[in-house]
């Protein structure tokens, strides 16, 4: 199939990009959307021009670090699906496609279709952790947890910090991504000590990154290619207001 | 003559490492911060060695490629994680594991590091459980187990099909615990250039800022790579397009020589390939052959949908050949007959190169909740990317390459022949031979980071005598030289190929004559081609864009820059082993059924070489392997 790409260009930060027009040719249905991309590429280099920039590693959905927004939606039109997941048969000949980055103040453009997530990090650094030193830790069965309970937290961890969450929400909110973290914890026996402390530096990091509060819209649920679910929000919500109260 | 020694403690196999523990000088706790370390790659391996060493005090520096730590290529590791545990009671223990290791390893593995490893699995379970990880549990609340290829008891932890995800998020939990806490500055998104030595020791490092640019230079006490494997050599692979050889064969260049660089994985469940545009091949998980059954038609040209073939024209190969494992027999044996098959000309899909993998049996005896529960994250990856309901029709699998057992010669304290170079994890060679079994590169690349780096780099702190070095020392400047030299020449390639192409030729050349099946006349023909091509790249491959700025062709270009030196010494490897072990698969050398034979009369021996200059012949270092504990014998899945 023939199609039209309308790409987001930007040749640093400061730069103030702009869409460009190209045609690509010979795209078969099988290809997923970044091989796609990769057949522009080649197709830019052989004509002397700069291959497009974007984030990508896995191309199995897992590593988070493709990161597009494809005809208005973040990781384009399939539900619970990457982008590298994407495949062009759910395109078709002729389409005109959008291509533009996961945009949000906090996600800086810093070529391209690359933006700088590093703020994602720096919530995780805030509390996204157990506490625990290697060695030490007791066997591994004198932990028992409900099989709910690792489900509900297995459900949450499955985040892969892509960021879809903050580019669709109008408030560029990150409270999916940080309550999925929350939740994981708040499920285990192994989070139970630093609840409180998790969750009020994860979202005081969280604020000081310039992200949006939540106003439960939930389009970062209906994004999220992991599935991960709203009752994050609320129960990170809750955990908040307990922690603010009580904690000291 | 440089002489390798694998520096393995005395005294019986049990007690090696709990006396080299008691041997090993220690740092004492106020002069750990005096020590520095660079840890490249943040990978299991990297991760949670930065988090181990930072905890203990020391000062780490860790640089990874992607832009943050969490986007390894171990996150895609789906199936599980080894461990001795015996919690379901079914006979597994540290010796059962040991054994297993070296057996599925085809006796190419040094038995004292593969003792550790059983060992220390244990600790890795409680640690990451500590963490948080949500391992999968019984209703009772206790861990849950599956079995894995290679083995008859069922020790593999896992967490649904996304074990490596969440154990890569548990170090990269500690380690982003440790920056936060100061004790360890991270750089995303640098790309490790060269290896500085001073004075015969590893000293630091050049990178290059990928946003920026900018060439900077570290120094430290010691450097730890963990940078993974170079399965990418075959272009398509399981790997993440990013991953590659660079950092481990610029120590190999510097001096570190490389070990069984021929020893290759390939997967026996994978997607098959459909067609030329494709960028990678997606992985789906060994523990999918719990359930699933292999088969293809007994008949040639076989043109009917798999659900009208009546049971008796299907050959389930693996289950006919292999009684005792079937379906769960290693991956280099899956694989060959899943190839011989095909070959024979009885391989599905439209491109005959594919075999049915059918849970058709599994569903109507446990349900389809069940095995939605196992694997649905695996049938929905699968489904997207061939647009087939697994539930309904048989998977189509083939093998691809995956994982590289070969890697950096390291001693039992995981240093390379550079002292103060410290290899990890997949990019080092020491623990599965020449074969990997499944679940057990999460188990490596945290033992090693978690449980054996901490103490063994200690004990060289403590006794290497060597003096502080700061970047101003004239190596550092000459390394820094020489990597803007050359990413000058490669922004100055102005041919009229793209770098992705010549990959490609690369991958097929390789493919063909070093892949599953290797001949000594095919690797004569790649060792006379890889320089061709390599000339090609050089003269008529095409880079845009400079080298001051982010540029993703670029750091292509210098990746495949390496891999195309560095797969002359993967064919002069298979090229020099006259015989048949793991997967490392030479024509000439089988019995009479098509099984591996093995020459352990010459060959018991890790093949180390030592680099002599681009387009020369490597110098081949053999450090022989003692099977004291378990015996020589030819490996049987029958």
């Amino acid at each position: 199939m023939k199609l039209t790409l309308h790409v987001w260009r930007q040749k640093n930060a400061q730069d103030k990009g702009r869409m460009v027009t190209y045609q690509v040719s010979d795209v078969i249905e099988d290809m997923s959307f970044l091989e796609m991309l990769d057949v522009l590429n080649e197709q830019l280099i052989l004509n002397n021009e700069e291959p497009v920039a974007f984030d990508h590693d896995c191309r199995e959905g897992i590593c988070g670090a493709c990161s597009l927004t494809v005809n208005g939606i973040t990781h384009g039109p399939e539900k619970e699906t990457t982008i590298c997941q994407l495949h062009m048969r759910h395109f078709k000949d002729g389409d005109a496609i959008y291509v533009e980055p996961f945009r949000a103040k906090a996600f800086p453009v810093l070529r391209d279709l690359v933006t700088d997530r590093s703020a994602f990090d720096r919530i995780m650094m805030a509390g996204g952790f157990v506490s625990t030193n290697t060695g030490g830790v007791p066997d591994a069965n004198a932990i028992l947890i409900s099989k709910r309970a690792a489900d509900l937290a297995m459900d949450n961890a499955a985040c892969i910090g892509c960021g879809a969450c903050v580019a669709a929400c109008k408030n560029a909110s990150a409270m999916l991504f940080v309550s999925a973290k929350v939740a994981q914890f708040a499920y285990l026996p192994q989070g139970q000590p630093e609840r409180k402390r998790r969750v009020l530096n994860m979202v005081a990091q969280m604020d000081a990154e310039g992200f949006g509060g939540c106003t439960n819209q939930y389009e970062c649920e209906a994004v999220c290619p992991k599935g991960i679910s709203v009752a994050a929000i609320a129960l990170m919500n809750r955990d908040y207001l307990k922690a603010s109260l009580t904690e000291v | 003559m440089m002489t390798l020694n694998p520096n393995i403690p005395s005294g019986s196999i049990a007690e090696k490492w709990d006396m080299h523990r008691f041997e090993m000088k220690l740092v004492n706790p106020a002069n750990k911060r005096k020590y520095s370390a660079i840890v490249i790659g943040t990978g299991l391996a990297g991760a949670s060695a930065a988090a181990s060493l930072a905890e203990l005090g020391y000062k780490v520096t860790a640089f990874c490629y992607n832009d943050s730590a969490r986007r390894a290529h171990s996150i895609a590791a789906q199936g599980g994680i080894n461990a001795a545990k015996n919690y379901p009671n079914d006979g597994d223990s540290i010796y059962r594991l040991f054994y297993d290791t070296v057996k599925g390893g085809d006796f190419r593995a040094r038995e004292a590091n593969v003792y550790r490893l059983a060992q220390v699995s244990n600790n890795i379970i409680d640690q990451c459980v500590a963490q948080g990880v949500p391992f999968a549990r019984e209703y009772g609340g206790y861990l849950d187990n599956r079995s894995f290829g290679g083995s008859q008891v069922s020790r593999t932890f896992y967490a649904r099909g996304q074990t490596g995800q969440q154990l890569l998020l548990g170090a990269y939990s500690a380690l982003m615990r440790q920056v936060g806490l100061g004790t360890v500055q991270l750089h995303t998104r640098h790309e490790m250039m060269d290896i500085v030595v001073v004075n015969g020791h590893a000293k630091g490092v050049v990178v290059r800022d990928l946003v920026t640019g900018k060439i900077s230079s570290h120094a430290a006490d010691a450097v730890i790579l963990a940078t993974g494997g170079y399965a990418n050599v075959f272009f398509l692979s399981t790997n993440a397009i990013a991953c590659n050889v660079t950092a481990a064969y610029r120590a190999y260049k510097k001096g570190a020589v490389f070990a069984n660089p021929c020893f290759t994985q390939i997967h026996p469940t994978c997607i098959p390939m459909s067609g030329d545009h494709q960028s990678k091949l997606t992985l789906m998980s060994e523990s999918l052959r719990n359930d699933g059954r292999i088969w293809v038609p007994k008949n040639k040209g076989e043109t009917r949908a798999p659900g009208d073939i009546p049971e008796d024209e299907r050959d389930y190969f693996l289950e006919r050949k292999y009684p005792s494992f079937g379906n769960l027999s290693p991956r280099d044996i899956s694989s060959r007959s899943a190839k011989e098959v095909c070959d024979e000309g009885r391989g599905v899909g439209p491109s005959g190169y594919g075999v049915y993998l059918d849970f058709a049996d599994a569903i109507q005896r446990l349900g389809k909740h069940t095995i939605e529960e196992r694997y649905g994250n695996l049938f929905q990856m699968y489904e997207r990317i061939t647009d087939e309901d697994p539930y309904t029709v048989p998977m189509r699998i083939y093998p691809a390459a995956h994982y590289t057992m070969g890697g950096t010669w390291v001693d039992y304290n995981l240093m390379s022949t550079i002292p103060g170079l410290h290899v990890l994890g997949e990019a080092n060679f020491s623990d599965h031979g020449a074969n990997r079994l499944g679940a057990s590169a999460l188990m490596q690349g945290l033992a090693d980071g978690y449980f054996v780096i901490p103490y063994t780099l200690g004990h060289y702190f403590a006794t290497s005598g060597q003096a502080k070095v700061t970047t101003d020392h004239p190596e550092f400047k000459k390394a820094e030289e020489d990597v803007k030299a050359r990413i000058d020449s490669l922004v100055n390639l102005k041919g009229s190929r793209t770098v992705v192409s010549i990959h490609r030729d690369l991958g097929k050349l390789m493919w063909e004559y070093c892949g599953m099946g290797r001949n000594e006349a095919g690797l004569k023909k790649a060792l006379e081609r890889i320089p061709d091509l390599r000339e090609e790249f050089w003269s008529n491959a095409k880079v845009v864009g400079n080298g001051d700025s982010f540029n993703s062709a670029l750091e292509r270009a210098g990746r495949v820059a390496d891999f195309l030196e560095f797969a002359e010494l993967m064919c002069y490897d298979a090229l020099s082993r006259n015989e048949s072990c793991g997967g490392h698969f030479r024509e000439e050398y089988q019995t009479e059924e098509g099984e591996a034979l093995r020459n352990d009369e010459e060959y018991t021996y890790v093949a180390a070489w030592e680099f002599t200059g681009v387009g020369n012949a490597p110098i081949l270092h053999k450090e022989p392997l003692d099977f004291e504990n378990v015996k020589l014998q030819t490996r049987s899945y029958k």
